[in-house]
């Protein structure tokens, strides 16, 4: 593999690393706070599923890079700079609402995108990828279910759930604008706006939501550029690499 | 004495899953081969799910298990390429799964559903309760008739 190339790989899959890992994280804050015991259950079980696939990205880049790079070294060791995680994840993680929004979200996304990875080139890739995407799969149903209960709920759960709309919708734009790194993956980002689009279309008119029309996009995420929330979230993340160097436990 | 596979293979039925302790790791069809280079024992693994938080212990009791038998030079990898599906396990494994009132996982259910089997009283009169539960990799249904909480494995999870 040419040295460029070699790069845009070992980017691309840090960038889904920490992307599944901050979302870990972000969902891994319920633990013990789920407004009851099963949805606390789920969506840690969600955070550990997402955990799981982030240390498969982190070993497969940590095997590309060599130099002594581990799987832990690129999670808890990087700067806030250097992770390529997407905005969306990064976002706190407000009420249930928005909690279950951005799950149902990203895991759309993620399943019509693993589904392309399944079949790249990279075979390592593909395997990582096509063993996630079983687990997407529930991820997909239990966030679809939960954003039809609120938004076709009481008047109090759809408000939560339009506000919710509200905050997360302008950092879904940079999913489907391809970085650098991403443009010779085999990716079909057109296809995969057009198909995450229907879904969440469809689901949204089922729980009696709209798609929001001509609103502004952020994006920078992929390329380290990011919202303040994600430095406060590598503090905790990373502090006790950071205060007892190469601890181990 | 010469070591053979069979030999390795015999050993590793005594290698049990942290989680539902009645399988062995062989039952659960999560060892995808043993390998014999020239001193080195390999043992090549594939997780069920990917978080499974069990994997890392499974490959510290593979060691230990032969350690005690007498072999020092280990390695276990780990591959993700096929991935697990409950139809490596063993018809024994999911006998004794059902016996310890785990509803064994069929393969026409490709996630958690409706209808899935109660293992103790047969009916298939059962609705989903919950598709996550204690560990990642089971889900909760409720038996028509027996109204028995029932448990079973996530099919592909």
């Amino acid at each position: 593999m040419g040295i460029i190339m070699e790069n845009r790989l070992t980017n691309f899959i840090l960038s889904i690393a920490d992307t599944t890992l901050i979302l870990a994280q972000r969902n891994a804050e319920w633990c013990g706070h789920g407004p009851i015991l099963e949805q606390d259950i789920a969506i840690t079980n969600i955070s550990l599923d997402l955990l799981g696939q982030s240390r498969n990205f982190y070993q497969y880049a940590a095997q590309i890079i060599g130099n002594n790079a581990t799987e832990d070294s690129l999670a808890y060791l990087r700067t806030e700079r250097e992770f390529k995680n997407l905005l969306l994840v990064e976002q706190p993680n407000g009420d249930w609402g928005q909690t279950i929004l951005r799950q149902y979200l990203f895991s759309q996304y993620q399943y019509l995108l693993f589904e392309q990875l399944q079949n790249n080139a990279d075979e390592q890739l593909a395997a990582i990828c096509t063993k996630a995407l079983k687990e997407i799969k529930y991820h997909v149903r239990w966030s679809s279910e939960w954003v039809v209960r609120l938004g076709d709920g009481t008047a109090e759960s759809k408000e939560r759930m339009l506000n919710a709309i509200d905050e997360l919708w302008s950092y879904t734009g940079e999913m489907f604008i391809p970085a650098e790194y991403e443009k010779e993956m085999g990716i079909d980002f057109n296809a995969l706006q057009n198909n995450w689009s229907a879904k969440v279309k469809a689901l949204f008119t089922e729980a009696t939501l709209s798609v929001p029309e001509n609103i502004y996009m952020q994006s920078g995420g992929k390329q380290g550029i990011h919202t303040e929330h994600l430095g406060l979230i590598l503090t905790e993340l990373q502090y006790v690499q950071r205060a007892y160097p190469n601890s181990q436990w | 004495m010469k070591t053979t596979k069979e030999a390795i293979w015999k050993i590793l039925e005594f290698v049990y899953d942290p989680e539902v302790p009645v399988l062995s790791i062989l039952d659960l069809g999560i060892v995808r081969d043993v390998k014999l280079n020239k001193d080195e024992v390999e043992v090549i693994i594939t997780p069920t799910y990917t978080g499974c938080p069990a994997m890392d212990m499974i490959s510290m009791d593979i060691k230990m298990k032969l350690l005690e038998n007498g072999f020092k030079n280990l390695k276990i990898t780990s591959v993700l390429s096929p991935a697990w599906t409950t139809d490596w396990m063993t018809e024994e494994g999911k006998r004794k799964l059902k016996e310890y009132g785990i509803s064994a996982p069929n393969k026409k259910f490709e996630i958690a559903t409706d209808g899935i089997e109660c293992p103790l009283c047969n009916s298939t009169n059962t609705k989903l309760k919950s598709e996550f539960g204690s560990t990642a990799c089971k889900a909760y249904t409720n038996a028509g008739i027996a109204k028995n909480l029932l448990i079973i494995l996530n099919a592909t999870n």
